[in-house]
């Protein structure tokens, strides 16, 4: 064995292992703080967290308004933003699929994917909470809306253009007008995919703080009227963390529990979904 | 309007006169229905593809309006300025931008190579049935919420830093000729450091799964030369694998910095929103988006207001420029695979 030969070895070992370790980090990573949160919301975990209100410091409660507005909130902006998602997703794969427009829209969909979201906070503050003049849940659900269309127009438009051209035309052949077809037709050829999407929204905006920060605010008592600040969950946890009192933060554990597991659960059964989409 | 349209050979050839124009003026309504129907659609889904340009602009315009006050009263100087000082109302945003920078520099210093060697082992070491596996787990990184990681940061990674890393930087770099004073000062657990290091982690997911994606798209065939002619594994990697995938990794990596530049929770955990440049990376600092999460709803004034959403446009503007440069790249690769 010549030096030459032996040391191009020994690197290549030194490199496998690097990368071996370098993996075994990241995955550590992800146990630890899987762990730790496991570790720190489970012991806070009791019935009475789903079942009462937020406490003032030193007293007993749970976290229901909080589950309750994050539940509000996110249906909200379900419900404005993927119809908005969708149209634009089809007519970026129907319509124009060779448009100008549609590149364009591509290119600024991809830019508002990955926005800052403490800015979109700051847009829908603008818009929404200082012409009306208080903060309400109402801003709060437009604001995660805005974070929904990027995500929902992506998967929309990528999985409308996988469906196979030869499904149009059959019904088109057989006579049925175009947004019969793209509605009968392509919606259900590209079903999986399409709800895929919107669960990805919703793990993507049930976990985020920062736009409702200033726009829902955070409301200490039993409300659902979405004119009015409304708690939320990731907004209750910041809060509730950084303050000194120690049932306040063993809450936000549990919170960060709920929260990791049903954004962890989401993510699970969206990429399920889509697996067998593409194998069907 | 013409009650025979959409009248068709069948239809004529039916007897009793009378039911044929109820039928073809029925087929005709209908037919007009569905031709509305057809234009309404596409004009809604037209509508709905300008909402999202609307939606970019309006972000723009009403940063815009919203920072004019601010930009007003101090002009370029904002952008150069440290002193941050709510009660005699003087803002300058070089702090805020500072801890931006620094931050993200250190998540990226970190999590690129670490993301690069994971995506070395994923498509050329690991074995086939563990690949999925191990692939779902890191994308779950990526998964998990920024707050969690925000609270993980301040109750357990902080405290751990302060116990171990820290002391030891401050003993041994902070000795060091030239880079001294950038591990010098008390161990706080917060700080610059700290927040970089949650950064790694989260944008370790993105640099990655890009990287993957990218380095499985390398044709066979040329790795399989570079094995003919007796190379390591290692050397296919370094010499063949990572210049033909250089342009993904870079959009990569520059769509991670995007990420970084503009995190917010897992940062305002950590960084200690302290308003100042200070040359120690164990020191608290801020960053732009966490000046605004932090001080926000407190601001009171309309010019403190401003200068918050000053600090937001700068992030905007910063963040779409690092992400348009990362999209462009992207695309070129894909137009190169596709």
């Amino acid at each position: 064995m010549t030096p030459r030969y032996a040391s191009r070895r020994r690197r290549n070992i030194v490199a496998t292992a690097l990368a071996l370790s370098a993996t075994l980090i990241g995955l550590g990573w992800l146990a630890l703080i899987l762990g730790s949160l496991l570790w720190q919301g489970f012991s806070g975990l009791s019935l009475a967290v789903f079942t009462q209100m937020t406490p003032p410091p030193g007293a007993q409660g749970g976290l229901l308004n909080p589950i309750i507005g994050s539940l509000m909130l996110t249906l909200l902006a379900l419900a404005i933003g993927t119809p908005v998602g969708i149209l634009a997703g089809t007519y970026m794969a129907e319509y124009g699929r060779y448009d100008r427009l549609t590149s364009v829209v591509r290119f600024i969909n991809d830019i508002l994917l990955s926005a800052p979201s403490i800015v979109i906070g700051l847009f829908i503050y603008e818009v929404m909470v200082a012409p009306m003049g208080h903060f309400s849940g109402w801003a709060g659900g437009v604001a995660l809306a805005v974070l929904v269309i990027p995500v929902v127009v992506r998967t929309t438009e990528d999985m409308l253009t996988l469906v196979p051209n030869a499904l149009r035309e059959a019904a088109t052949s057989i006579g049925l007008p175009r947004s019969l077809t793209i509605r009968h037709i392509c919606y259900r050829a590209a079903q999986a995919g399409m709800i895929t999407g919107v669960l990805l929204a919703v793990a993507r905006i049930s976990g985020e703080t920062a736009p409702l920060l200033f726009t829902s605010l955070n409301n200490q008592f039993w409300s659902i009227n979405l004119n009015a600040p409304i708690a939320s969950l990731p907004v209750v946890i910041f809060q509730f963390a950084l303050s000194p009192y120690k049932d306040w933060q063993s809450l936000a554990w549990s919170g960060a529990l709920i929260i990791t597991m049903a954004v962890l659960i989401l993510s699970i059964t969206a990429r399920s979904l889509a697996s067998t989409g593409k194998q069907s | 309007m013409d009650p025979t349209r959409g009248q068709s050979v069948a239809d004529v050839t039916l007897p009793a006169g009378a039911l044929i124009s109820v039928k073809a003026a029925t087929r005709a309504r209908v037919l007009d229905r569905l031709r509305l129907g057809d234009i309404v659609f596409c004009q809604l889904t037209r509508a709905a593809a300008f909402g999202v340009l609307l939606l970019l602009s309006g972000v723009i315009v009403a940063l815009v309006v919203g920072s004019l006050p601010a930009l007003r009263t101090f002009g370029l100087s904002f952008l150069t300025t440290e002193r941050w000082n709510p009660v005699t109302e003087k803002f300058g945003a070089l702090a805020p931008i500072y801890g931006t920078l620094v931050t993200s520099f250190i998540a990226m210093l970190i999590a690129v190579p670490i993301g690069l060697m994971i995506a070395f082992f994923l498509t050329e070491l690991c074995p086939q049935w563990l690949r999925r596996p191990i692939g779902i787990a890191i994308e779950l990184l990526a998964g998990i919420p920024s707050i969690i990681y925000g609270i993980w940061g301040l109750f357990i990674f902080a405290p751990f830093l302060q116990g171990t890393l820290q002391p030891f930087l401050i003993a041994t770099l902070g000795h060091v000729p030239g880079i001294a004073p950038l591990f010098s000062g008390p161990p706080y657990g917060i700080g610059m450091l700290t927040a970089g290091l949650i950064l790694a982690i989260m944008v370790l997911p993105f640099a990655t799964s890009i990287s993957r994606d990218v380095f499985s798209a390398v044709p066979a065939v040329l790795k399989e030369a570079a094995y003919g002619v007796g190379c390591t594994t290692w050397e296919v990697a370094r010499y063949v694998v990572l210049p033909y995938a250089r342009v993904g990794v870079i959009g990569g990596v520059m769509l991670g910095l995007g990420r970084a530049l503009g995190e917010t929770m897992a940062v305002t955990f950590v960084i200690g929103n302290a308003h100042r440049v200070s040359a120690s990376l164990l020191a608290p600092g801020t960053t732009i988006s966490a000046s605004i999460a932090n001080e926000f709803t407190e601001a009171v004034g309309d010019l403190y207001t401003s200068s918050l959403i000053a600090l937001g446009l700068i992030l905007f503007v910063i963040t779409f420029i690092v992400l348009a440069i990362a999209r462009y790249m992207l695309m070129r690769i894909e137009r190169r695979i596709g």
